[in-house]
């Protein structure tokens, strides 16, 4: 396809054919992002760019008590999730927003296509959601005949060059100025230019005409507020107030846990939203949706549909450890922060949510079997912990599905003991024994020292990047004991640097 | 964030837990953190069982193999002398992970009851010993490494370099991204080496650029990692865990 088949207006968007990355596939799939320098390079000047953003915007608040109360708040929530989304369900209802509950993606979907279909939509505009991402939404309604064109800038371009989101705030944060630019002039037909307003404008004229024509506008939810069914969406393109008030019917989808008990609940969130994402005090777009037009106005939807996904929530919300994964406000601060995401990037892992909050929810959305090794994917550095703003103690729950894989958890895991090797077993109850017998522990370790010359210098990977390490020659046991033999006021007979080499 | 702690005054025994690490590859560390305690009137105990703090088996998800090593170190300290651990990551294996790991078991209220005695040696040396340095050793640009539990497990990013900051010869550089993790991981550097390469690649690169002629850790997990990838490379930079350094100069 040529640029002259393209005019900027018109241009049509392909059949999905998206690119895919699996989470069985992550060691090779991380081989591939390692040995690519443009992508260590996209991510590594991006993740810096944004850690600064944050640790600058929040230089002069009290962070940690900030974290506390949201943390405290999506915590109240959670402990009152069933009565909230009654109430939510209730208040929305009598603001006119009609409520469907979805048990999987599959039945979301299906209900989206189902509101699409009476409405005799072939056009969908859809604002970021990553829930639809989960679910799988675009596929879904391209295979029934409607066309869901993305209108997040980050998403758009994702979707023109037939990918998947990255990240879960900046879905074409892999990407820099010159593949963008060549994207957009691939499939649009735009200049190649490294003028950021250019390209942006001409992606916002490519956008404008299909807000205007779009049958069906769908978006995400980032607070689902119970008390006044009222639902927020928090963006900077101006897209999320396109999609949600210029097409006749707009549905939102979001998962059950975005739910919180009262309007005044929000601020504190909003606030650690922002400022956790993109650094920013306050983004340029803040909704608050509560309900279809009303008799007398004379814009915004004729219906307005909400969409509540459970697809495994529910599963994780039964466990009084794992619960706390559905604190989770999206922000994105823990794949930010990681350096294991920093060195990968999103498609890696292979899942709709990547980084440190991907590998402590995908497990429980597509099970162990197919994740395995995300949990072990990170060094528990606590990055994600130390930045997450509602205070998911992700470290924690990492090893707590490290244990489920292997068997030793609760078993409530989906694929739960996938992980489970005879010979795995067999080294740690090995280990155990040994470290459980003193005795044999002195002996076993005084021989390694004195067998030190054959220790090999090959030690698998290890080696193939640093060099082995070897046993000292005397083990810490014996210098204790040789050192009280000598009295404590002796001087070393040898300095640390010539006892090591 | 680690809550304030209140720091005893200095006791006149302490107990040493050497770890694993140190006992087998780098016991000269161990000895010099006894002879700097010994240094400052503290008699130093070092409990003759101790192995292992069971962090490996914990981190890998071997929760019960991990709970059996560990609850071996637990009768081990009997006298409430605080406990002090050259390791941040041990340290806060024995601090901050206990007490959950024994949750509901008979050893409840030992494990923290012995939890609440660990100590990192820098901490313990900034704190409660308010340690004084007399550097003989010569002029040296050094990096300091905290690896991520010391830092972040245990609140202590600031003990570490406070003590390289005392001793007079000694130029701290600060390394970009000095808060990034080394790769190490224990067994993350096992299971995703390709990753952990890359991070330990970063961080030798940094403190290079630093202009560091040596790095100093206080985590034998970190020296093993980025020391390793040095030699590897041939490079003049030398790693040393903090306790021979700080007693190879002062001694």
């Amino acid at each position: 396809m040529t640029a002259q088949d393209n005019s900027i207006q018109t241009h049509p968007v392909q059949r999905h054919v998206v690119q895919t990355y699996n989470p069985r596939d992550f060691h090779r799939q991380a081989h591939d992002a390692l040995e690519n320098p443009q992508i260590r390079a996209n991510f590594r000047k991006a993740m810096d760019g944004l850690m600064g953003k944050r640790r600058e915007v929040f230089s002069d608040w009290d962070l940690e008590t900030l974290r506390e109360l949201g943390a405290n708040i999506r915590q109240r929530a959670l402990a009152k999730l069933p009565d909230l989304l009654e109430q939510l369900e209730a208040n929305c209802e009598a603001n006119g927003i009609r409520v469907h509950w979805a048990e999987d993606g599959e039945e979301a979907c299906r209900i989206i296509r189902e509101l699409c279909e009476a409405r005799g939509a072939k056009s969908v505009i859809k604002g970021k959601s990553m829930v639809s991402e989960e679910m799988h939404l675009n596929e879904h309604l391209q295979s029934a005949g409607i066309e869901a064109l993305e209108s997040d800038l980050g998403e758009y371009l994702v979707q023109l060059n037939q990918q998947t989101p990255s990240h879960i705030i900046m879905p074409a944060i892999h990407l820099n100025t010159d593949e963008i630019s060549d994207i957009m002039h691939d499939k649009t037909g735009t200049e190649r230019t490294r003028d950021v307003d250019y390209m942006t404008a001409a992606a916002r004229q490519q956008l404008r005409e299909r807000f205007m024509s779009a049958d069906v506008g769908v978006s995400g939810v980032n607070f689902a507020v119970a008390e006044t069914g009222t639902l927020c969406l928090v963006e900077n393109e101006g897209n999320g107030r396109m999609t949600t008030s210029v097409p006749p019917v707009h549905i939102a989808v979001t998962g059950i846990e975005k739910v919180v008990e009262q309007l005044r609940d929000v601020p504190p969130l909003y606030a650690l939203l922002t400022r956790s994402a993109t650094g920013q005090h306050v983004t340029t777009y803040f909704n608050m949706i509560s309900g279809p037009r009303k008799p007398a106005e004379h814009d915004g939807p004729e219906e307005v549909h909400l969409v509540l996904v459970d697809n495994g929530r529910s599963s994780i919300y039964q466990d009084d450890e794992l619960i706390e994964t559905l604190r989770c406000i999206r922000c994105g601060a823990c794949m930010n922060h990681c350096p294991v995401y920093t060195r990968v990037g999103g498609h890696t892992y292979g899942t709709t949510y990547p980084g440190p909050i991907g590998s402590i929810l995908m497990p429980h959305l597509l099970g162990l079997e197919d994740t395995k090794d995300l949990p072990s994917a990170s060094s528990l550095c606590g990055a994600c912990g130390e930045v997450c703003p509602v205070k998911i103690p992700i470290p924690d729950l990492l090893v707590r599905l490290r244990r489920e894989a292997v068997g030793e958890g609760r078993g409530n895991v989906r694929g739960a003991g996938v992980k489970r090797s005879k010979r795995e077993v067999a080294a740690w109850k090995g280990f155990q024994w040994l470290a459980t017998h003193p005795s044999a522990w002195r002996g076993g370790t005084a021989v390694a020292g004195k067998l030190r010359a054959l220790t090999p210098s090959r030690l698998g990977p290890w080696t193939e990047y640093r060099t082995a390490p070897k046993p000292a020659k005397v083990t810490l046991h014996s210098l204790v004991k040789r050192h009280r033999a000598k009295g404590k006021s002796i001087t070393p007979q040898a300095s640390s640097e010539e006892e090591r080499s | 964030m680690t809550p304030v702690k209140l720091y005893p005054p200095k006791p006149d025994k302490v107990y040493l837990f050497g770890t694993c690490l140190i006992d087998m590859f780098y016991p000269e560390a161990g000895l010099d953190a006894m002879q700097l305690l010994e240094r400052e009137g503290i008699e130093v105990l070092f409990p003759d069982d101790q192995t292992c703090c069971g962090q490996p088996a914990y981190t890998s998800g071997y929760q019960s193999e991990a709970r059996a090593v560990a609850a071996a170190q637990l009768g081990l300290f009997p006298e409430p002398w605080p406990i002090i651990v050259p390791s941040g990551s041990c340290g806060g294996m024995m601090r901050t992970h206990y007490p959950p790991l024994f949750a509901g078991t008979e050893q409840e209220a030992l494990a923290n009851e012995v939890a609440g005695r660990i100590y990192e040696l820098t901490e313990f040396l900034v704190h409660v010993c308010h340690l004084r340095l007399d550097d003989r050793g010569p002029p040296e640009k050094v990096a300091m490494h905290t690896s991520c539990s010391a830092r972040r497990e245990m609140g202590l990013a600031e003990t570490g370099p406070t003590l390289l900051a005392s001793l007079g010869q000694v130029q701290l550089v600060e390394q970009v991204r000095a808060a990034e993790c080394c790769g190490f991981g224990g067994t993350f550097a096992v299971r995703h080496p390709e990753v952990s390469a890359a991070m330990v690649e970063d961080k030798t690169v940094a403190i290079e650029r630093a202009g560091a002629e040596r790095f100093v850790t206080s985590d034998c997990g970190c020296l093993m990692n980025i020391g390793g990838r040095f030699e590897h490379q041939q490079k003049a930079v030398k790693g040393e865990h903090i306790a021979s350094y700080l007693w190879r100069r002062t001694s």
